[in-house]
């Protein structure tokens, strides 16, 4: 069982994505992030999907997917060099002076983003990887009791090839 | 010349040469009704319940190898097509279902007769889709027949809004479509399939299994050549019944939970199974773990969801069975399997299929009857014992056909599915071979079968008790019957163990019941009395005969497998 990566290309309609999201839930498959936005074309969708799973069922997975008309093309991610990033913001709440400096450290660290601040609290704005968001509110999370954290799911693009630079 | 939805509807079937479709009126779909008198030369038969509907629209194309068209209204019209629906998805047979649907401006108001349809029958259909537009109608009913009746085929769903059937647009129905998601495999990989050829020519216990895909296919042809070139046996899966003539030296049987001993034995010892049209269900593997362990597995199917999915295989090729199989007979050459064919005889010999002959009528002498009053017929069964007598007792290849629900395994499918078979085919004796429970799921359709003149003949195989669980009761449960008695009323002991003198009566009187729709009943008891009840019915121009056989209640199907266990672990008295 590990986490593998797939770009699907669907049609960009009415009903879509519950038929993707659909298929993981009828045949018990175990999903772990969908996100799903236009393309260049915009009668094209491209939703990165995450699973945990098996070789087996990773492979079925696939051929699912490619069977259902409204799929024009799955791409496997999972051994591919990509870029990927997740959207998330980190509220911390209720904290004094002190611990609002040391979110501003830990921002510096991280290299994220101070989006906003009011008198005892500080929003912060994260594109990492998923890994690294999880580290960011894993270390949250140890430090302080009020915080609020809310997570767009991981996109991701091919690198470009090395012979193409 | 802009025309309305309506009236495109009808051009559109036209164009795709449809000239039977059934239909049940509703609010939602009486401009289509409306459209529908006014045009000639489309017959339009009237079922009596959605479920039953759909039912007889997979016997008509099960039959005719035509895609066939339904048409309901909204709401509930729509979702009582769902059993029949998922039927149809799990036997691959092509259907255009229309339902009808509250105008677009109300879908989400809980409006009169509103269901979410498409949602309810996505995972269910090949394709499912609300007509949004009315520019997109002609393109999308064309979507539909072509993706329903191509690749493996299925039902697609066309919802269609009030306000799009009246609405006026574009007058064309275009010739051919494309869609960039959508390419069914059409080719075979040359390379795949000779080593899968290789592999079967190298084997020394070679065996062929054969599935419904054969008669998707329609392939039949081309595996007698490579079966009779190669020297091969084959085995069958339920759907693939009749894919090799029944009296066929090469043919050793059903293989699977009620398959016959020496199929079952063939598998557990061949040393390449190559396997043909088939998604190994669990009826056909038991235990996966011991399914075929001596054999290296070819599997050819259209569908690449279907290729190791069950059962890892060595060779997988994806492939319309007609294709691969004309490409292997290019190639065949004979095989030296006589040793091996007479190992197969000998399992044959020592467990032969029968049932006891001692006490009366068995299933078994109702069966040869059927084999011997007709020489051509299209036979139609129900789900439960009665469907695994047909298979294992009835004779089918050249002109005897067989259609029965092996997927999803739905009970009132047969009588409604042998009209629709008898619609498409009113030349050709077609028999439906029932249970008593089975039938009551849908005799409602015995007024249809009347209205439209179709003189099915309706086996019904009384027994009392829904049997094939009675027979899980019986040998798992120690006996206790719980919910299988259909002649069981309120003042019976609840701990009762089968039926005796003090019984009620059975309710319905199926001789009452078709006298009530002016069709013949015939009661039978003994077996002389199977043959001039076969042919009496025959007889029969206009209208349905059901004949129905008073069997013992105590009657097991065998041999079995129990669900989960190993093939080779077969019970067989």
């Amino acid at each position: 069982m590990k986490n593998r990566w797939i770009a699907l290309y669907v049609e960009n309609q009415v009903g879509v994505l519950a038929k993707v999201s659909g298929l993981f839930s009828a045949k018990s498959y175990n999903l772990q992030s969908l996100t799903v936005g236009t393309t260049e074309d915009e009668s094209v969708s491209r939703m990165t999907i995450c699973v945990t799973s098996d070789d087996i069922t990773f492979e079925q997975i696939k051929k699912q997917l490619n069977r259902m008309v409204e799929v024009i093309k799955v791409i496997d991610l999972t051994n591919v060099p990509l870029h990927m990033k997740e959207i998330l913001f980190a509220k911390v709440l209720h904290c004094t002076t002190a611990e609002k400096e040391e979110v501003f450290q830990i921002a510096q660290v991280f290299n994220v983003q101070v989006a906003d601040i009011g008198t005892d609290s500080v929003l912060l704005e994260c594109k990492l990887t998923e890994r690294r968001n999880n580290e960011l509110i894993a270390l949250l999370r140890s430090k302080y009791r009020h915080i609020e954290i809310v997570r767009g799911g991981a996109v991701a693009i091919e690198s470009i090839s090395t012979s193409c630079r | 010349m802009d025309i309305t939805g309506r009236k495109l509807f009808v051009r559109a079937l036209q164009e795709e040469g449809v000239d039977t479709i059934f239909g049940y009126p509703g609010g939602m779909v009486t401009d289509l009704m409306d459209e529908l008198y006014k045009t000639e030369g489309i017959r339009l038969v009237l079922p009596r319940h959605e479920q039953g509907l759909v039912h007889m629209a997979e016997g008509y194309a099960r039959a005719t190898g035509k895609t066939a068209v339904c048409l309901v209204t909204s709401g509930p019209g729509a979702t009582n097509t769902i059993t029949g629906l998922a039927d149809a998805h799990y036997d691959s047979i092509p259907l255009v279902c229309f339902t009808g649907q509250v105008p677009l401006n109300l879908i989400g108001n809980d409006a009169f007769q509103e269901v979410d349809i498409v949602g309810m029958t996505r995972n269910i259909t090949k394709y499912s889709v609300t007509v949004r537009e009315r520019k997109d109608l002609g393109k999308i009913i064309k979507m539909a027949f072509h993706i329903a009746s191509t690749g493996k085929p299925g039902p697609v769903l066309i919802d269609l809004p009030k306000n799009i059937q009246t609405e006026s647009g574009d007058s064309v129905y275009p010739e051919k479509i494309s869609i960039r998601g959508y390419k069914p495999n059409e080719s075979v990989h040359v390379g795949q399939l000779k080593k899968a050829y290789k592999l079967l020519k190298s084997a020394e216990k070679p065996l062929i299994l054969a599935g419904g895909g054969i008669h998707i296919g329609r392939a039949q042809e081309e595996l007698l050549l490579l079966v009779e070139k190669m020297k091969v046996p084959v085995v069958t899966t339920v759907m693939g019944k009749g894919a090799l003539p029944a009296h066929h030296p090469y043919y050793v049987g059903n293989c699977g939970m009620h398959g016959r001993y020496a199929a079952n034995m063939a598998v557990s010892q061949c040393d390449v199974l190559f396997s043909i049209g088939t998604r190994f269900n669990d009826r056909i593997t038991g235990d996966l773990n011991e399914f075929a362990p001596k054999a290296k597995i070819v599997h050819i199917d259209i569908d690449t969801a279907s290729i190791s999915r069950n059962v890892v295989v060595d060779v997988p090729i994806v492939a319309d069975a007609k294709l691969a199989l004309d490409k292997l007979n290019e190639w065949a050459e004979p095989k030296k399997t006589k040793k091996w064919l007479e190992e197969i005889r000998a399992w044959e010999e020592e467990n032969p299929l029968q049932m006891r002959k001692d006490k009366g009528m068995t299933p078994q002498m109702i069966m040869e009857g059927i084999n011997q009053a007709f020489e051509e017929a299209i036979l139609v069964t129900d789900v439960g014992q009665h469907q695994m007598w047909a298979s294992q007792y009835l004779e089918f290849g050249g002109k005897k056909q067989f259609i029965t629900s092996g997927g999803l395994g739905t009970m009132g499918f047969g009588f409604p599915a042998a009209v629709g078979a008898k619609i498409g085919n009113p030349e050709v004796p077609v028999i439906c071979i029932t249970g008593d429970g089975g039938f009551q799921m849908n005799m409602q359709e015995m007024a249809t079968a009347v209205a439209e003149h179709s003189p099915v003949i309706i086996c019904l195989l009384n027994n009392q008790y829904l049997g094939m669980v009675r027979q899980m009761q019986q040998l798992f449960y120690g006996k206790r019957y719980e919910a299988t008695c259909l002649r069981r009323r309120i003042t019976c002991p609840l701990d009762c163990k089968g039926p005796g003198e003090n019984c009620p009566p059975y309710v319905p009187d199926f001789m009452a019941f078709a006298k009530a729709y002016n069709a013949r009943g015939i009661r039978v008891h003994k077996a002389e009395e199977i043959l001039p009840a076969l042919e009496e019915a025959k007889l029969q121009k206009d209208v349905p005969t059901i004949i129905e056989f008073m069997i013992s209640s105590d009657e097991l199907v065998l041999p079995m497998v129990k669900g989960g266990n190993p093939m080779s672990e077969m019970i067989l008295k």
